[in-house]
């Protein structure tokens, strides 16, 4: 009996996600030059101009970038759960499995969410029903989408539960969200997202409103479901601590583009980008107590006003003229690297 | 036997339920525990028998052929009436349980009718903003600018026959206009919630999000309200009836033993006033204690 819930056969006897011609030789995710726009008052902001990356089950693709550098809008469109209006995707891709989500009609769509991608998100209090017990808010998916009865919605909420490490989950499930410590609360989060048993999911700052050691335990235990399970993750973070334990490769943001993406060891050894450089000069480090931190210098630019040619070129150490004028392309770099800036070489090897 | 039959693991469950609460237990818990809930279901149980088996209360109607007597009007309160006698000279008191029904059903028709309404077009307006919003919005506010007591007076003032339906229809038409605004603020409040987003990103339809986490999430100022609003109504139908176009006669209502007690009343014949008065009173404050209570306790935010 118990069987049933482990998901599986209802999905397959009723979900619309059968009409959809899955590519299983296709990456997991892939994101094409994906555009997303915003019509605010100040006039049309370019939150997310022209990313592309893509992910393979197993592997973890950490979003670098400050706030507002376009880490959680990405995150969003990749989910279908942008506010529009005021955004809009103004072009791209994102390929799950080579079926193209962006194209899909909102009711098909509906069931590629949790079912194969799902979110965590930042803030779990925030993100869970205060007036729902949280056993219901585990279960409700795998009723809603694989039509399991109460009784089994709730073991396999319990299932979950203990999944993610909560004690005494049997008891726990009846609980509220409001009654669980914040790092419990981000467990319940993640075991949300996996309620449907998703090939790829989406961590927009999962720890960022968690203190420091109940961080890496989450942490820990997200990278270790990953491992267990295969599953692609896409860990948005501004923490670079965070993304140099799990992340095999890296994709740096800045200002709605991405300026650097290479694999983790590479990038942490030598940046190619003067804003990755910059990023992690700017780390404190115990080896450098008495010495002042370095800072980037100026603010990020206005999304709705970014400045020609390269957008960090008005707080770049290397910046020469014309970067004020030529925009840099995303260059090749050997090693399978990538970088948007005029002079990659030159940073490379400082 | 049938424990052995159960298997394991749906016995550890069950263990852990007992040992924990549900939802609708701790609304139990939470209302045991407060007099106040106490008084205020005693009350609003009293007078809803009496709405509904007046019989109860008092075992005479006083519309029964004898009923009442023309010599004992106005008679003050004795020991053995302690309510005293109307003007027509039925007993005061069955006048009053034998009234409760016209005055509370109607009140609860129109509590239901505005409550459904206010909660349908406040949540389309609110969740699905933009053009839906507007229209609605626009609705309410021609509405809005129309005073309640003046424009259920001329409406009423149409109706050939005035019942308990009439009544209902006038009411709500008039009075869906508040909880509408008060579910679309609502609505909006809670559509913003990360929450909203989380079920989004879980594959929920726009109807499963409205009809689980916005309404649940918005609801509790519109149960506060319409509670408040039940009293009002009570109030409202004794207004127009004292003003002569509500209830008729020979119906029995509170607002008509008080539009027959105001003029009597200064001349020494206070019972005819005080009594339905206090009727109307208590039970308005009995209706909206009980909507307080309840409003605390279903809010789990509050525990």
């Amino acid at each position: 009996m118990t069987d049933t819930l482990s998901s599986g056969e209802h999905r397959a006897t009723q979900s619309p996600l059968d009409t959809l011609a899955f590519d299983e030789s296709a990456a997991l995710l892939e994101v094409r030059d994906l555009h997303v726009e915003f019509h605010t008052r100040d006039g049309l902001a370019h939150a997310v101009n022209g990313v592309s990356f893509s992910l393979e089950a197993g592997e973890t693709l950490g979003i670098l970038g400050e706030s507002g550098c376009g880490k959680s809008v990405t995150a969003q469109a990749i989910m279908g759960i942008l506010d529009s209006p005021p955004a809009r995707i103004a072009g791209g891709e994102v390929r799950y499995r080579g079926v193209d989500l962006l194209s899909l009609d909102e009711g098909v769509r509906r069931h590629v969410r949790a079912n194969r991608i799902a979110m965590i998100f930042q803030d779990a209090l925030s993100a869970l029903n205060p007036v729902f017990t949280v056993g219901w808010q585990l279960g409700e998916p795998a009723r809603k989408h694989s039509g399991a009865s109460r009784g089994d919605a709730k073991r396999r909420a319990v299932e979950l539960l203990d999944m993610v490490g909560i004690p005494a989950a049997k008891q726990r499930v009846n609980d509220f969200p409001h009654q669980f410590s914040g790092g419990m609360r981000q467990r319940v989060m993640i075991a949300m997202a996996l309620a449907l048993e998703p090939d790829v999911i989406i961590a927009d700052e999962p720890t960022t409103a968690l203190d420091v050691t109940v961080q890496a335990q989450v942490m820990d235990l997200l990278a270790g479901l990953q491992k267990e399970m295969q599953l692609g993750l896409v860990l948005i973070t501004h923490d670079m601590g965070v993304v140099a334990d799990v992340a095999d490769k890296i994709c740096v943001m800045y200002a709605g583009g991405a300026v650097e993406q290479a694999d983790v060891y590479d990038i942490y050894e030598k940046p190619a980008h003067p804003y990755t450089k910059a990023l992690l000069e700017s780390i404190p480090r115990v080896d450098q107590k008495g010495q002042r931190l370095t800072a980037i210098k100026g603010l990020p630019p206005l999304l709705t006003d970014p400045p020609s040619g390269c957008s960090f070129n008005p707080r770049c150490h290397y910046a020469r003229d014309h970067c004020a004028h030529d925009e840099p392309p995303l260059h090749d770099l050997p090693g399978g690297r990538k970088s948007a800036c005029h002079y990659w070489e030159e940073v490379l090897g400082s | 036997m049938t424990e052995t039959m159960s298997g394991q693991s749906a016995g550890a469950l069950e263990e852990g339920e007992g040992v924990n609460r549900s939802l609708w237990g701790d609304v139990r818990y939470e209302l045991a525990r407060k007099p106040l809930f106490w008084v205020s279901l005693v009350l609003v149980l009293v007078i809803l028998t009496m709405a509904f088996f007046p019989q109860l209360w008092a075992s005479e109607s006083p519309n029964a052929r004898g009923a009442c007597d023309l010599s004992n009007a106005r008679g003050k309160p004795t020991w053995d009436h302690p309510f005293g006698y109307t003007a027509s000279g039925c007993d005061m008191w069955a006048s009053l349980v034998w009234g409760t029904g016209k005055s509370v059903i109607l009140a609860i028709l129109v509590t239901a009718g505005t409550t459904v309404l206010g909660v349908l077009l406040g949540t389309a307006a609110g969740y699905y903003a933009g053009t839906t919003d507007t229209i609605i919005s626009r609705i309410t506010d021609i509405f809005f600018g129309l005073p309640f007591i003046l424009g259920a007076l001329v409406f009423l003032a149409l109706f050939p026959e005035r019942n308990v339906y009439t009544l209902t229809l006038v009411f709500v038409v008039f009075g869906w206009t508040s909880l509408t605004r008060v579910m679309r603020g609502s609505v909006i409040a809670t559509k913003q919630k990360d929450y909203i987003d989380a079920a989004r990103a879980l594959g929920a339809s726009n109807m499963f999000i409205i009809r689980k986490h916005v309404i649940a999430n918005s609801i509790a100022p519109v149960i506060v309200l319409a509670t408040i609003a039940l009293g009002t109504y009570i109030s409202a139908e004794a207004t127009l009836t004292f003003l002569g176009v509500g209830y008729q006669r020979p119906a029995a209502s509170w607002g008509l033993l008080v539009a027959e007690g105001q003029t009597l009343a200064l001349a020494g014949f206070w019972h005819l006033l005080v009594y339905p008065c206090a009727f109307i009173v208590i039970t308005v404050l009995a209706f909206i204690l009980l909507g307080d209570v309840l409003r605390d306790a279903l809010d789990p935010r509050n525990r």
